[in-house]
């Protein structure tokens, strides 16, 4: 088995013809880690994750899940591996969460079929490994924010997929409910499950991520470890700030915006 | 992860609401056999068990007329509540109804056309209905596909209005040229709905369009939730949104084109139901797509109960659909649209 679970060759992408994200996209992402992808608004981050899903093909290049091609899986198996955490979701009716979380049994069932007792239990699994098995009963528009995401992430659990994609999981929450987001996933790479996420937030890449992944827009990307990766030159760059406005303090991790 | 084997075992969230099978089943099957025995021959009100064995004309009455007609009103409130739910989840809007992707309006429009250019034979009306019924949602899903602003869904959704206003443009001149004594009142009828004429022939006709219809809809129901989310989510659980939207809007206005075409236009069924269904067994279609079946074709042999009872005259289905149809959603909606309807 090699280590790499998801990689990107040569990969080019665009919306239009002439205005191109990605050129020549090479990166691995290594088994069993946690990758943070960092960058601007609006650069592609997203874009990087739907790649990594199949749900957007590369216009040149290919993206290779477990060494085969995205394109030779089909919907379904894709969906045993992949599993994505959106990071806002149409809730048109009220469901239980456990209703919701058993939608991420659906990769595992035929075509008209339906969840069983077996998947009934992957799910409960699902919402404990999140960490919230007592609110299977509640409903899903009735959540906080934060426990809104985490339903999220326990139905992507529920797919069993090897690699789980999350888009700025921590968008809309408070100090508190980012910590304990940071935490469940942190648990879940502890648990081995290997995790692809966006963020805006050069804080959370700092604290948790194995990898670091740049977007800067120069079509390619940049990849190294948080230490070798998060600097105040390279920050400053990727966020176009003025120099001298970021600091960094090796001895408490974080990064302070200086007062103004 | 000790506790893992507790928690799986305990279930106390599940609510296991099976007396509300029972409850709708018991329902449908009581009214069903009342049904039979409810009209305005020998006498307005029940039939007596003794007429029935002793009046030759009332067993011909019961067998060729009333049962037909019973099982067609039964067949058209199953489909529209289904179609009504399919549509509600693929548009993820409580909103919708069957009918509103330029159906309705095709199928009213095509037996017009039928009426007034082709002498109206009742086959030819009902062949027409159907054909421009599916016409209006071919048209609406080839426009979507020319449409170049918003999501698919919103494409959808504007094509549909658009093919829709076509139709009915397109039947305000065939009824302009309607001959006004014979034409127009007939058009007229067709359009309020009914199921007075309704024989084993036109039942037969109808009901294996249906029963596939509902058939695909039935084997569809679990994965039809996936449908209600995004597109992207949906793919990402291994489903493909667009195509199987297509099928499940397919089956839907097969049904629907195929029951219309011989009832004419019945409108909130499908509107109506499938919130009720939802406020009864939850959000999860795999429980509230059956409890809209069994609700619809109960509604459905109520509805037509009342035409054919409350006046000498047949009271067109249509009107009593909208009238019952309204008044509980209103009733509805002021009590809040319920649990299982986010706002």
């Amino acid at each position: 088995m090699s280590a790499s679970l998801l990689s990107f060759e040569h990969a080019a992408f665009g919306y239009t013809r002439s205005k191109p994200i990605f050129t020549d996209l090479n990166y691995q992402l290594r088994r069993g880690t946690l990758t943070v992808i960092l960058g601007p608004n609006g650069i592609g981050k997203t874009t990087l994750l739907y790649l990594a899903l199949g749900w957007l093909q590369p216009s040149a290049g290919q993206v290779l899940l477990e060494n085969r091609p995205l394109q030779d899986y089909s919907r379904a198996e894709i969906g045993r591996r992949v599993s994505l955490v959106p990071q806002t979701e149409r809730q048109p009716y009220s469901y239980t969460v456990l209703e919701y979380v058993l939608f991420g049994r659906a990769p595992h069932l035929a075509l008209f079929g339906a969840p069983g007792e077996k998947d009934e239990q992957a799910a409960r699994q699902a919402l404990a490994r999140a960490g919230i098995p007592e609110l299977a009963g509640a409903y899903v528009d009735q959540l906080s924010g934060g426990e809104g995401q985490l339903v999220l992430i326990a139905r992507a659990l529920a797919q069993e997929p090897r690699v789980l994609l999350l888009d700025e999981p921590s968008a809309h929450l408070d100090l508190g409910n980012k910590y304990r987001l940071m935490q469940t996933l942190s648990d879940l790479r502890k648990h081995g499950t290997t995790i692809l996420m966006t963020t805006h937030d050069p804080e959370i890449a700092l604290s948790i991520s194995d990898e670091t992944v740049l977007v800067d827009g120069s079509g390619s990307v940049t990849v190294g470890t948080p230490a070798q990766l998060l600097t105040a030159e390279s920050l400053s760059r990727l966020y176009h700030l003025p120099e001298g406005a970021l600091e960094i303090r090796p001895s408490h991790p974080g990064i302070v915006l200086r007062r103004l | 992860m000790n506790d893992d084997a507790s928690l799986l075992k305990a279930q106390p969230e599940r609510t296991q609401k099976s007396w509300v099978w029972a409850v709708l089943a018991a329902v449908l099957v009581l009214l069903l056999v009342l049904s039979v025995f409810l009209g305005r021959y020998p006498q307005a009100g029940v039939l007596r068990i003794d007429q029935l064995r002793d009046n030759l004309l009332a067993q011909r009455l019961v067998v060729n007329v009333r049962i037909p007609r019973l099982l067609t009103s039964l067949l058209l409130g199953m489909v529209l509540a289904a179609s009504g739910t399919v549509f509600q989840m693929i548009f993820a809007n409580p909103l919708v109804e069957p009918g509103f992707l330029g159906v309705s309006q095709g199928a009213a429009f095509g037996a017009a056309l039928a009426i007034v250019f082709f002498s109206a034979s009742a086959a030819l009306v009902q062949g027409m209905a159907a054909l421009f019924a599916f016409a209006g949602l071919g048209f609406s899903y080839l426009l979507a596909r020319r449409i170049r602003v918003g999501s698919w869904l919103l494409r959808l959704i504007l094509a549909g209005i658009a093919v829709s206003a076509l139709f009915s443009a397109g039947l305000g001149i065939v009824k302009y040229l309607a001959d006004p004594l014979r034409q127009l009142p007939e058009i007229t009828f067709w359009m309020l709905g009914g199921l007075a004429s309704i024989t084993w022939t036109k039942f037969l006709a109808v009901l294996p369009a249906c029963l596939l219809g509902l058939a695909v809809i039935f084997a569809f129901r679990w994965r039809l939730n996936l449908l209600a989310l995004d597109e992207t989510t949906a793919f990402s659980l291994g489903a493909a949104p667009r195509r199987e939207r297509l099928v499940m809007m397919i089956a839907a206005v097969l049904a629907t084109s195929a029951i219309i075409s011989v009832a004419g236009m019945v409108g909130w069924i499908g509107l109506i139901i499938p919130h009720i269904a939802r406020r009864l067994v939850g959000s999860d279609t795999r429980r509230n797509l059956p409890a809209a079946i069994l609700l619809g074709g109960a509604f459905g042999v109520i509805c037509d109960d009342l035409a054919r009872m409350l006046m000498a005259g047949e009271i067109p289905l249509g009107i009593l659909t909208s009238l019952l149809g309204a008044a509980i959603f209103i009733i509805l909606m002021a009590r809040g649209l319920g649990k299982g309807v986010r706002a």
